[in-house]
């Protein structure tokens, strides 16, 4: 029995033929070489010819603007590229086991990732009545609102089922078991995975689901999470966004837009691992649950110790600008240091020489029907070069004894190698399966 | 970006064999990723990749050939329908049990053609809450009396007019219209059908019996599958084996839940097992969705 109790009409194959719809290029093609242009002189069948919605504005998928970022380069968009406002965030499973099949699904989603992040529609056969479009719709006449698609492989990719083992990067394994976990496994691993981002939460998911589509019978959702920072338009000047704990969060960030930097702290180079990631890099994804109702129980100054910042400026303690240096030598009238060194600020930085580009969203999943009380995070993402070095050694001071850790919950976590770029014509992954 | 014109297709198809183009590049995706074109009967988003002007090809034997399958169907559920309401006039509760998925399994695997008969599948297959109580009737209604009440009381008039609903749909599949695009948007309809409501456990809600109804609908879906297959074939070969090989997959799936001449209740199925049998089918259903590609364009 049909959910759906409305009697189904059964579509004509006639109906639409009237207004089978061509392309402005099919239509100069055509009537270029003139097959067209000779039927319509004979026929008279020219008043059939109408644009369609003449009066549409031109869509931003042909106006190079700023609403588009490139997806094809030497590295993948999404890593450097200031954060957009939203992220969907989806890990895969594969289902296949042949390596033939991988390399198809990734060669189909390079080429749905150059429409979807141009703001075109994916596939060709979105005008035929006989057939499910092959773009699910959601996005046609929106902008690219900035989509970028960032793909990557877990460690789980490198086992036996493609013969791949001996590409495993030498460090590259699941994140060690850090103190306090609470990791459950509906939010853990995955085979591949893909970071949507986008200043649009439709055109983010959009994508996703697309790909998700694209991918039946090859590949299937292990995970995903939605999450958002403060928009674009609710803050002009861009400062420096803040977390659901209402502390500014990414303010020690290194600068994306210095080469040497990124190349230390983002980038694998040659001499930094197999060839195949020369441009690429690794990414660390924690689902970390904020108990905010206990937070907001906290008084300020335990908040800004917990932190080690100033809420309202984000300065560190002490300090009177939030880009001020993170001064840990610096003691009190009473000798003691004046940013807490189990400060969430101070444990991050440690002694200064390790940094990761975090590039995080907050999350909010509605209610935990357990406990009543919100079901709200955030979701950690980092991008560094070698995760051991970076990230696992942070983390583990932070496990160990950040005052923050009263007040969070890591319930998720996963790594992935992220490709380097595609250049047009190429794939992604191209340099592992190529 | 599109700018788009309405011509007759007639005109379409005309020109592009005048110009002999393919006609695989009417569109402003930028797709420079040729390879993806080899991938892409494979990936339902991209599929299909046909490079031939497209015509509808000749389904008249298909098409009497599945309503011989309906018929054949529409007969088994009578006679096993009848079996069934009379163990369940005459009070046998099991026996009445044993018989019902069975005898509905005749009908979940030609659901698409009852679909399109006005009332009779609301009035066969209705659940409690898809209409009016007042109007409730057919086999869940007896399902419910079986396995939540324990008895078979007060059914023998829905009973009767369940065997006469039957009989109803047997008469009328002989002279019912089956044209291309029913016949091609019912075998993924068959499939929607499972991913809606059997793969949740929400059809046999008293008799936890999903199982049956679930590889129902798939041997329907793969029936009329065979039946397109060789225009299939001959058209979309990519295409055709994918599907092929999803069916295979599917079935593979399904197997070890086989007991007996049946299949085990919906609630032995763990979560997991639930999912892969979902995902399963959804990686069918969207190949299957694109055998529309037959119908031309």
């Amino acid at each position: 029995m049909k959910k759906d109790k409305s009697a189904k009409p059964v579509a004509k194959p006639s109906e639409g033929l009237m207004d089978q719809k061509l392309s402005r290029r099919d239509m100069l093609r055509l009537t270029g070489v003139g097959g067209l242009g000779l039927l319509l002189g004979g026929t008279g069948a020219g008043s059939i010819i109408a644009a369609r919605k003449a009066s549409e504005p031109a869509p931003a998928a042909l106006a190079a603007n700023a609403d588009t970022i490139p997806f094809y380069g030497s590295h993948q968009s999404g890593i450097l590229t200031p954060a957009q406002n939203f992220i969907v965030f989806a890990a895969f499973d594969l289902t296949t086991t042949k390596l033939a099949e991988v390399k198809q699904l990734l060669e189909a989603w390079t080429t749905a990732a150059a429409a979807l992040t141009s703001g075109s529609l994916i596939g060709n056969v979105n005008d035929n009545p006989n057939l499910p479009p092959s773009d699910t719709g959601e996005a046609d006449g929106l902008s690219p609102s900035k989509c970028t698609l960032t793909f990557g492989v877990g460690p789980a990719f490198f086992d036996g089922r493609f013969g791949l083992a001996s590409k495993r990067p030498s460090t590259f394994a699941d994140l060690p078991a850090f103190a306090g976990d609470a990791l459950e496994p509906q939010w853990c691993g995955g085979d591949l995975c893909v970071q949507a981002c986008a200043d649009d939460l439709q055109v983010a998911f959009h994508a996703i689901r697309n790909l998700a589509r694209i991918a039946r019978g090859t590949a299937v959702l292990r995970w995903t999470q939605e999450g958002f920072q403060r928009t674009g338009g609710a803050d002009p000047k861009g400062g420096t966004p803040r977390n659901l704990l209402g502390f500014k969060d990414g303010t020690g960030n290194p600068d994306v837009t210095d080469a040497a930097a990124m190349q230390e702290i983002v980038w694998s180079g040659s001499g930094d691992g197999p060839a195949w990631m020369n441009g690429g890099t690794y990414m660390a994804v924690r689902r970390v649950q904020l108990r905010v109702e206990v937070w907001d129980r906290s008084p300020l100054s335990d908040q800004e110790n917990t932190f080690g910042r100033y809420r309202q400026s984000g300065a560190p303690i002490g300090a009177k600008d939030e880009f001020a240096d993170l001064n840990l030598e610096a003691k009190d009238a009473a000798g003691r240091p004046v940013v807490p060194p189990n400060s969430h600020s101070a444990l991050s930085h440690g002694d200064g020489s390790v940094k990761i580009l975090r590039r995080s969203y907050s999350y909010s999943s509605g209610m935990n029907l357990k406990t009543g009380q919100l079901d709200a995070g955030l979701l950690f993402i980092s991008f560094q070069k070698d995760l051991v070095k970076q990230f696992v050694s942070i983390q583990q001071r932070l496990a160990k004894s950040d005052m923050l850790n009263e007040y969070i919950l890591h319930t998720g976590s996963a790594v992935f190698a992220c490709f380097p770029g595609v250049r047009e014509g190429g794939y992604i992954g191209e340099t592992l399966l190529g | 970006m599109k700018f788009n014109y309405a011509i007759p297709t007639g005109l379409l198809v005309a020109s592009i064999l005048f110009t002999g183009c393919a006609s695989n590049d009417n569109n402003n995706n930028n797709n420079s990723g040729n390879e993806a074109a080899a991938a892409s009967s494979s990936n339902a988003a991209n599929a299909p990749a046909s490079t031939t002007a497209p015509a509808a090809a000749d389904l008249t034997s298909a098409i009497e050939q599945y309503r011989n399958y309906v018929i054949e169907q529409c007969d088994a559920f009578v006679k096993m329908t009848e079996s069934f309401t009379t163990a369940v006039k005459a009070g046998q509760l099991e026996e009445a049990k044993a018989l019902y998925a069975p005898s509905r399994m005749h009908y979940e695997r030609i659901e698409p053609i009852a679909e399109a008969l006005g009332d009779l599948d609301p009035n066969i297959d209705a659940r409690e809450n898809d209409v009016d109580p007042a109007d409730w009737r057919g086999f869940h209604k007896i399902e419910q009396a079986l396995w939540q009440n324990g008895t078979t009381d007060g059914m023998s008039e829905v009973a009767d007019q369940l065997l006469k609903d039957a009989q109803l749909l047997r008469a009328k599949v002989e002279t019912t219209d089956i044209d291309a695009t029913l016949l091609v948007t019912g075998a993924v309809g068959l499939l929607n059908e499972v991913s809606s409501s059997k793969v949740t456990g929400e059809e046999e809600r008293y008799s936890h019996t999903d199982l049956y109804d679930f590889v129902a609908n798939v041997e329907g879906a793969q029936k009329i599958y065979e039946l397109l297959k060789p225009e299939l074939a001959k058209k979309d070969p990519a295409l055709d084996q994918t599907i092929g090989e999803r069916f295979t997959a599917l079935l593979n799936e399904l197997a070890p839940f086989k007991s007996g001449d049946g299949y085990v209740s919906y609630e032995t199925l763990k979560e997991d097992e639930i999912r892969k049998l979902s995902q399963n089918l959804d990686a069918l259903a969207e190949p299957l969705s694109n055998m529309g590609t037959i119908l031309g364009v």
